[in-house]
């Protein structure tokens, strides 16, 4: 494996293009652009759909802002790892690299498991993605955060355990660049889901205007 | 160095005929070649959707098909000709033409390119075969809310539509990744952005509108397939979904969506024009800045598709002004192809009258455009045939016969043959009568008031006349790609070999042998100019055409890469079987039932399946080196 990813090194010479962005990581920015339409389209859903639910739960109701400080704090200390990590990628330090990626893995997944307990807990309480518009946007705009976290922590843990062995390469720091892009970005999504849905939508509740919009919708 | 730690269950294709050199390719002109067969074998199903839907509207109270079989040749006669003919076929032409224009080798990400080929295949594929299984969508192709929730759009059609185009949607946004990174960062030394050509340019615009308008399609098919198999509420009235949500996340990926579909004609165009009429492109700065301003502002103008919604007098007049400004662009782009025409020495071959009829048809449909830019008289368009003359105008009078010019003067360089000229120029007329009797009567028809989408009319409207020219122009077109077919028949079977430069061409692909080495340019190519490949042939006229010095024209530099065997990015299985599972991992949602209780939900067995195999393939995909040993 390692002798495979070494042969690949020797041929691919970094930065030797038009802009001295390496291709793979020109296609990171761009995915990332792309990114940005996608999480952009679901949370102005989530907006426009604030404070629209016809019925219960209503976000105060279940929104317990606390723990999802503490998941966000974990979310954010592990950028806060990443850049570590990469800091001593790029001092050619493996055994500190790998230790802080492995850090950003288990800081990104502690994240996910409050996200499985925040969702096993809301379902309990009664709200699933079929019970309101709040709990139809909530899961699917969080889960799809969440995908792209638990896809991150595959591929930190891959890179941890399968690609930094032997010695650092400018390729394999390059990889933890684009990783590092990757991680900043999903971090970054989560602040705006995290003040969208956390702090703007807690008092959101039942509100007369839901019952007009839906007479208006139904043409009562 | 040959241990690969990973299990290479499946052994790299080796060899370069045969089906399995298909299915393994990565190699940019096949892969091109790929697309526009299957593009074409699309245009054909699509066209016969359409020649049933003409047929059926031939007369008066017919009823050669059902309002049920109606609705779903429509809605799949515009959603085949949209997805699955005009933007592969331009994908065909980027794959083909883009990396040779800027002297490259291949593109960026050589296996990425042959997963978005897979990935489309696939994806049509499912989509075509709602036929079979229970019936095609049948919502329309911007598939409004809440006509396709489940209580309007019981069984499976829609739910095929939804989940078939997201994966064509995954399949144009790889692609358009792939294309972005090999224009911005593959050019050959030399060529700066000003000094590409501007079909690259139109490449390049084309691939940013794709990889930010995607992505809102995108949640916008997943918003509508979790509300079809999950049971969400996101366009459900009843829970107060809004239905408008679905029709502004439609259209804002819909209107940059037109652009994606002409902005490649556009580019075609520009580089035939210059070249049959021997000129240098007339105002190459401003073609340029037309085609990133058209990208830019295509996305404020999305709710005049919605000035009938209701969405007040201030968002109609804000879409009505930014509607009016995006022409602005547009006819410089046309003034300058008529600024490149004009006192040039015409060769009037087929790729130029497919040109020339390309400019006046877009014409047209470009000020009935205009007309319905403005509310009030959009308000007696919306909904009739007049909207369906102006987009066909538009779509067919432009993409495809600025598709088929690209055809007709790309094809020597792609198979080392001339298309027949006497052929070409019966698929010509043809084709442009034909189309003009189709279409032309519609405008009639809609201000006369027929409404879009009824399968049948009553008599003594005034349409049958209309109606019975339009079917009869059908059938000419019908006759159009016929002679085309048969044109491309004759021309593989004969012995002829075209030039490698039979147009006297001014960009980079008529510097190299038709067809094209697998590797391309022997020798990267050193660019000094636009058009740099003209002015190497004619360097006595770089003075006077560009007001620069000339210079001896040095083309060849040592090869950058280094040390004379070429390395080509070698054969893979992997893009296929990633394409694969990625597709039946999304297919597999189809099992999910609705009507179940969401406590009872079961694991969607299928999508399991395909998330193993695909991630299998990524795996393989990732540890397999991009050049095998000793391959070349």
């Amino acid at each position: 494996m390692a002798q495979a990813a070494t042969v690949q090194e020797q041929h691919g010479h970094i930065a030797d293009t038009n802009t001295g962005i390496s291709n793979r990581k020109l296609l990171m920015w761009v995915f990332l652009a792309s990114d940005c339409l996608f999480f952009g389209s679901f949370i102005a859903t989530y907006l426009v759909y604030r404070n629209e639910s016809l019925a219960g739960p209503y976000p105060n109701e279940v929104l317990d802002i606390p723990i999802t400080s503490v998941s966000t704090f974990v979310l954010l200390m592990s950028s806060l790892a990443m850049v570590l990590a990469l800091h001593y990628a790029q001092k050619d330090q493996l055994g500190l690299t790998r230790f802080w990626i492995l850090a950003v893995a288990v800081l990104g997944a502690i994240f996910l498991g409050f996200q499985v307990f925040e969702f096993t807990t809301f379902v309990n309480e009664g709200l699933t993605i079929r019970s309101n518009l709040f709990g139809t946007t909530f899961f699917i705009l969080t889960g799809f955060h969440g995908l792209h976290v638990l896809m991150g922590v595959l591929w930190l843990l891959g890179m941890a355990f399968a690609h930094f062995k032997g010695a650092l390469t400018s390729r394999s720091v390059e990889d933890l660049e684009m990783a590092g892009l990757y991680w900043h970005f999903v971090d970054i999504v989560w602040i705006i889901i995290f003040t969208v849905i956390y702090l703007i939508g807690f008092s959101d509740g039942e509100g007369i205007e839901t019952i007009e919009h839906a007479a208006s919708i139904i043409g009562g | 160095m040959t241990t690969i730690a990973f299990p290479t269950l499946i052994s790299r294709p080796t060899s370069y005929t045969g089906l399995w050199s298909w299915i393994g390719t990565v190699d940019h002109k096949r892969i091109g070649t790929l697309y526009g067969v299957t593009a074409f074998l699309y245009f054909l199903i699509g066209g016969i959707e359409a020649l049933v839907i003409r047929g059926q509207l031939s007369t008066a109270e017919n009823d050669m098909v059902s309002p049920e079989i109606f609705n779903q040749l429509f809605t799949m006669h515009g959603t085949t000709m949209v997805f699955m003919v005009v933007m592969p076929m331009s994908a065909a032409f980027f794959n083909w033409m883009v990396p040779l224009m800027i002297g490259a080798r291949d593109v960026a990400f050589p296996r990425l390119n042959a997963f978005s080929y897979w990935a489309f295949l696939f994806g049509t594929i499912f989509l075509n075969m709602s036929f079979f299984l229970g019936g095609a969508p049948n919502a329309g192709w911007f598939g409004y809310a809440n006509l396709t929730g489940n209580t309007y759009s019981p069984g499976d059609g829609v739910t095929f539509w939804a989940l078939g185009l997201t994966i064509l949607g995954v399949a144009s946004l790889a692609a358009s990744f792939n294309f972005i990174v090999t224009i911005l960062n593959m050019r050959a030394p030399g060529m700066s952005l000003m000094k590409m050509p501007v079909f690259v340019w139109m490449a390049l615009v084309t691939n940013v509108l794709l990889a930010l308008a995607m992505p809102v399609i995108a949640v916008a098919l997943i918003q509508l397939g979790l509300d079809r198999v999950l049971g969400t509420n996101f366009f459900n009235p009843l829970a107060g979904g809004d239905p408008v949500l679905w029709q502004h996340l439609f259209w804002l990926f819909g209107h940059p969506e037109v652009y994606i579909l002409i902005l490649p004609a556009m580019g075609i165009v520009s580089e035939t024009l210059p070249v049959f009429s021997k000129k240098p492109l007339f105002g190459y700065p401003a073609i340029v800045l037309a085609g990133a301003v058209i990208g830019f502002m295509g996305w404020f103008v999305w709710s005049h598709h919605m000035f009938t919604v209701g969405l007040g007098p201030a968002a109609n007049s804000a879409f009505t002004i930014s509607t009016m400004l995006i022409a602005v662009p547009t006819g410089v782009k046309i003034f300058n192809w008529m600024g490149t025409v004009w006192g040039g020495k015409l060769h009037l071959n087929t790729s130029m009258m497919f040109s020339l009829g390309f400019i006046a048809m877009f014409v047209i449909g470009g000020l009935s455009g205009v007309t319905h830019a403005s509310p009030p008289t959009d308000a007696q368009q919306q909904d009739t045939y007049y909207i369906v003359a102006h987009f066909h105008y538009v779509l067919f009078g432009g993409s495809i016969l600025g598709l088929f010019a690209g055809g007709y003067y790309w094809w020597p360089k792609m198979t080392g043959k001339r298309l027949g000229e006497s052929f070409g120029k019966w698929h010509f007329w043809t084709m442009l009568i034909g189309f003009n009797l189709t279409f032309g009567p519609m405008h009639w028809l809609g201000l006369n008031g027929m409404p879009r989408r009824i399968s049948t009319y009553a008599e003594g409207m005034g349409w049958e006349t209309s109606n019975a020219i339009a079917t009869a122009g059908a059938m000419l077109i019908a006759v159009s790609v016929l002679i085309f077919i048969i044109n491309v028949i004759r021309t593989i079977s004969s012995k002829q070999e075209a030039e490698d430069d039979p147009w006297d061409g001014r960009t980079l692909e008529w510097s190299i042998p038709s067809p094209p080495p697998a590797y391309n340019f022997a020798r990267i190519p050193q660019v000094k100019s636009l058009d740099d490949y003209w002015y190497t042939k004619h360097p006595e006229l770089l003075h006077d055409e560009r007001g620069e010095q000339t210079e001896s024209p040095a083309p060849v530099e040592e090869d950058s890469h280094g040390g004379g065997s070429i390395h080509l990015p070698s054969m893979s299985y992997y893009p296929f079987v990633v394409a694969i599972g990625m597709s039946i991992g999304i297919i597999g949602f189809m099992e999910i039932r609705v009507d179940i209780p969401s406590t009872d939900l079961q694991l969607p067995w299928l999508s399991v399946v395909g998330i193993v195999v695909g991630m299998w393939g990524l795996l393989g995909w990732i540890f397999e080196p991009v050049t095998a040993e000793g391959g070349h």
